[in-house]
């Protein structure tokens, strides 16, 4: 910008643009700058606020090795023990990896049916409409919605498993929708030279189709992974709450959302420290997951 | 054409025998039942939404429910208007402060900004997408809150003209309805600065360089050529925004307080749909947990609303003028999908 103003304004000031509109502009464009400024502004505090806050915890012993009770090893030793964030971790890495196989072949099954078979269709463009219904619904109401199914409906409690079904629920749409648009980059002409060397249709999708937009469609699963991962209000009524490790999905699993919410509610001082910890591990999770979409939709070959 | 002239009834050479058109009709079909799934799986969710929120809504009237002012879980009195009037106080406050600031960053970074700092810039705010709302929830409460209240009472004192804004008497000092507001303006700045840096990247360089041509200033030609372009693609991301803003429900749970009464004060407690939901649910029972339903119910046709207005906007503004159908419509959503809305 500051190269150009210069230029510009010995244009304008040369074929008589006036002093008055001349101020405009020059106002006008640091208008735009401030308010990008701005929104810069809370991403550097956050980011300063989280690594000032968080990294003396998670750097301290026994963080990622000890459950939230305290009973092993680690965190804040002595007598002041309240222990890490294994569960939670490993609940949050677990909850979404189940959410994700329940969540993508369901949504590249539908978008593969929007875009082969579907097409313009009425039904295609119900479905499709049904879809952003599905997108705009907020989490929470997942989250009642699966409660009153798979737990009141079931007569049990909650499970990890179920907290991965809301989940799952959540990226549905976003699966969908990125792998609609990406699936519909693939050239015709590759289908049609498909078809006509007598390759039937289903081999034409597996061999042809899928493989050509694959890294399309990751980018949209991770993105989805990576808003799935830092949900807190679906898991509330799904998942639970429990300090213990366990790695079977049918019992209470952990989540870090989770741990910083209870912890908050707990609302000590170690608590907090325990939650600013947790919030540091859960955005470098999410942003690890975010910048690999990133990186790959970048090398994806339909752009 | 051998095809042509094969006698009727008889199988083409080129056909294939039944057997091995079985799988073609498998995934056909398959493909076609988990698409039918998503319809049936939307009409069971609505349908056992509503048969949990009925006895409230039988209970109170739809209307007493959704604007009768008394929320009390003691009193077994569910009236969702407290609820609803914070959902909107501090979705408004997002939109107004978010959007102006979510399309400045995006008109600065697709028109003004070199080349070579757009990428990284745009991918800055995108970034903001990534923060998980706990954490904004988390930062808020001990960042912001203690951070503004300074500056909070100030603005109240300065302008205590001005009902619901000023007043010299605040003392709050915890969580209020202007820092939930100003924390959703930061969640959806960047869905709504992705989706306007789509639609503004659409606007046809002829338009411009026509505005430049005619002597217009940068400004000028952002005034004239590039808004009226965009502006529908605009605040259709606007109204999705305001679709995320409305169901936030964790920074509302740490950021709003639980005052369950009418919002009496811009920088005084409130409650929201998404809030009350999250807070009282483990323990409700009976008319209170169908209350809770029904305020889940109304704050998905809340957002049902707000998203069909968004599309309506761009359905309307495609027939009607020159924007191409898929332009701001198909960008809008790639766009989102992009920041992972």
């Amino acid at each position: 910008m500051s190269a150009a103003a210069p230029a510009a304004g010995g244009i304008n000031a040369r074929y008589g643009v006036s002093a008055r509109r001349r101020r405009t502009d020059v106002a006008m464009r640091g208008v735009l700058l401030a308010g990008t400024a701005i929104a810069l502004v809370p991403l550097l505090l956050i980011i300063y606020y989280l690594l000032h806050k968080g990294l003396s915890s998670m750097t301290s012993g026994g963080f990622f090795t000890s459950d939230p009770t305290g009973a092993s090893a680690g965190f804040f030793g002595g007598a002041q023990k309240i222990g890490g964030i294994k569960s939670a971790l490993l609940g949050t890495v677990e909850i979404v990896l189940i959410a994700s196989a329940i969540a993508v072949p369901i949504g590249i099954g539908v978008a593969l049916w929007l875009v082969e078979y579907g097409r313009n269709s009425v039904y295609a463009n119900i479905i499709r409409f049904f879809v952003d219904v599905l997108t705009g619904v907020p989490s929470i109401v997942f989250g009642l919605f699966i409660y009153i199914v798979l737990i009141v409906g079931t007569g049990s409690t909650y499970a990890g498993w179920k907290g991965s079904v809301t989940l799952s629920l959540l990226m549905l749409p976003i699966v969908i929708r990125s792998a609609e648009v990406v699936l519909s980059l693939v050239p015709g002409a590759l289908r049609e030279s498909a078809l006509a060397l007598g390759a039937p249709r289903w081999r034409v999708i597996f061999k042809v189709v899928l493989p050509t937009a694959a890294s399309g469609m990751v980018t949209g699963v991770l993105l989805a992974v990576a808003r799935a991962a830092g949900e807190t209000a679906p898991l509330l009524f799904t998942a639970g709450v429990t300090n213990v490790t366990t790695l079977n999905p049918t019992h209470y699993q952990n989540s870090l959302p989770l741990q910083i919410y209870n912890d908050f509610i707990a609302g000590t001082t170690q608590n907090f420290n325990r939650a600013w910890g947790a919030a540091l591990t859960l955005v470098l999770l999410i942003l690890i997951v975010n910048l690999s979409a990133r990186f790959i939709s970048s090398r994806s070959r339909l752009g | 054409m051998a095809v042509a002239s094969a006698p009727a009834g008889a199988r083409s050479i080129l056909e294939r025998p039944p057997a091995a058109r079985l799988p073609d009709r498998i995934l056909r079909y398959g493909l076609l039942g988990l698409s039918s799934l998503i319809l049936v799986l939307i009409v069971f969710f609505f349908v056992r939404l509503i048969s949990e929120a009925h006895p409230a809504f039988s209970h109170f009237g739809l209307f007493g429910f959704t604007f009768g002012q008394n929320w009390n879980v003691e009193a077994s009195q569910f009236h969702a208007l407290p609820l609803v009037e914070g959902t909107i106080v501090t979705s408004a406050v997002a939109l107004i402060i978010g959007v102006p600031v979510a399309v400045a960053a995006a008109l600065f970074i697709v028109e003004l900004c070199p080349r070579r700092l757009s990428q990284p810039l745009a991918i800055l705010v995108d970034l903001l997408a990534a923060v998980p709302s706990v954490v904004y929830g988390l930062w808020g409460f001990f960042f912001l809150v203690p951070k503004l209240h300074g500056i909070e009472t100030d603005v109240a004192r300065a302008l205590k003209w001005i009902p619901f804004i000023g007043g010299s008497s605040i003392t709050t000092t915890g969580p209020n309805l202007f820092i939930t507001g100003l924390v959703l303006a930061i969640m959806i700045l960047p869905i709504v600065c992705a989706i306007s840096r789509e639609v503004i990247s659409r606007v046809p360089t002829d338009h411009k360089e026509a505005a430049l041509g005619l002597g217009a200033t940068r400004w000028e030609m952002i005034r004239l050529a590039v808004l009226p372009y965009s502006r529908v693609g605009i605040v259709s991301g606007a109204m999705l925004g305001l679709g995320r803003a409305i169901g936030e429900t964790i920074a509302a749970v740490f950021l709003l307080g639980d005052a369950s009464r009418i919002p009496q004060h811009l920088f005084g407690q409130g409650y929201s749909l998404a809030a009350v939901i999250a807070n009282e649910f483990g323990e409700a029972q009976g008319l209170h947990r169908s209350a809770l339903f029904a305020a889940g119910l109304v704050l998905f046709v809340f957002t049902l609303l707000v998203n069909g207005a968004a599309r309506g906007i761009v359905a309307r503004s495609s027939r009607t003028s020159r924007v191409p159908a898929g332009g701001a419509g198909g960008g809008g959503a790639s766009a989102a999908a992009a920041v992972g809305a």
